[in-house]
């Protein structure tokens, strides 16, 4: 029957997984079937996916991102890697947005910011101490590549204006707005969603200190844009940003970017 | 008048911009819809409300 092996079409005459090890590899292998990884020998099927991993071993580059996201559910991964998707502003959301979806293996990343990397960053973003006074786009570019060498990413280190919104983002199917300014945001939300008829916006308002993390939610006000986040708790004097809430407001963003490159556009 | 998913009755004839001055909105830190269409900020002023329009304002609150 014909089985995807590591990335690979082939046609195998084994009856169950653990036979297809046998096969082709060692017998203390990894096995993963169809985005699980299991422990007790399972009957194949037609066109399953299958991935089996040598513990320790570094597998050459095409096989590699196979086995990357071997724990995808099965056809995700092709539909994520043809995704284009923008994240303005890399501070606390965006670049934690950007870590999960080089993760996830989106195929394309778009990241703006003009700022560079920060002491008051680190409590909440995806910073190192060796990154400080790096610019953010290459500081943050430097660790996907470390996460996943096949995520094309560019990166632009401008400060993104009403004027030059429609120029640095036409052509993505989704846009992170990922700023901390309430100005900013809606700046580029009012102008992505005038000036970009195609673009889906997924935005965030609200998730400054220690509140209860399950007043942040997902919502869609506009047919086109995405709201993250309680939508009332500021950053301000006395309320700070903190790890938690703001990863989790980044998590509630990716999330809904995962299900749009997948098609599905309500919340 | 539909606002946010909300009837609010429309007193008298006004602006946009009055609706949202009235509603204490401030319109650097928002997102109008008005009947599915995004209100671009300069013509918050010139935008006539009626009983038929159906409003949905997005504020931004900061963090990031």
């Amino acid at each position: 029957m014909k089985i995807e092996v590591n990335g690979k079409q082939r046609t195998l005459d084994c009856r169950t997984a653990f036979e297809a090890r046998a096969r082709l590899g060692g017998e203390s292998d990894i096995v993963v079937l169809n985005g699980f990884q299991i422990d007790s020998d399972h009957l194949l099927a037609e066109n399953d996916t299958l991935t089996i991993i040598r513990k320790g071993a570094m597998p050459g580059r095409e096989e590699l991102e196979s086995m990357m996201m071997a724990r995808h559910t099965p056809a995700v991964h092709s539909k994520l890697k043809q995704g284009k998707v923008a994240i303005a502003g890399l501070g606390g959301l965006g670049s934690n947005i950007a870590i999960m979806l080089a993760r996830i293996g989106v195929g394309q990343l778009l990241l703006v910011d003009f700022d560079i990397v920060e002491p008051s960053n680190l409590n909440r973003q995806s910073y190192y101490i060796r990154h400080l006074g790096m610019p953010k786009t290459l500081a943050l570019q430097g660790q996907l590549t470390e996460i996943n060498p096949f995520v094309r990413v560019e990166t632009r280190p401008v400060r993104v204006e009403a004027a030059n919104v429609a120029a640095l983002f036409a052509g993505c199917d989704i846009l992170c707005e990922a700023f901390d300014r309430p100005d900013a945001k809606a700046m580029l939300v009012n102008t992505a969603l005038a000036e970009l008829p195609g673009v889906k916006v997924v935005a965030a308002s609200g998730m400054a200190g220690f509140a209860s993390a399950n007043a942040i939610r997902t919502s869609r006000p506009m047919g086109r844009l995405y709201v993250c986040g309680d939508r009332e708790t500021g950053a301000a004097v006395g309320t700070g940003l903190m790890a938690p809430r703001v990863q989790i407001c980044a998590g509630h963003q990716a999330n809904m970017v995962l299900r749009l490159l997948l098609g599905l556009e309500d919340i | 008048m539909r606002v946010n998913g909300k009837t609010v009755p429309l007193e008298q004839e006004q602006t946009l911009l009055a609706f949202l001055t009235a509603g204490r909105y401030d319109s650097r830190t928002i997102a109008v819809e008005r009947n599915g269409v995004i209100v671009p900020k300069a013509e918050y002023e010139s935008t006539m409300l009626a009983d038929e329009d159906a409003l949905e304002i997005v504020r931004f609150v900061g963090g990031g």
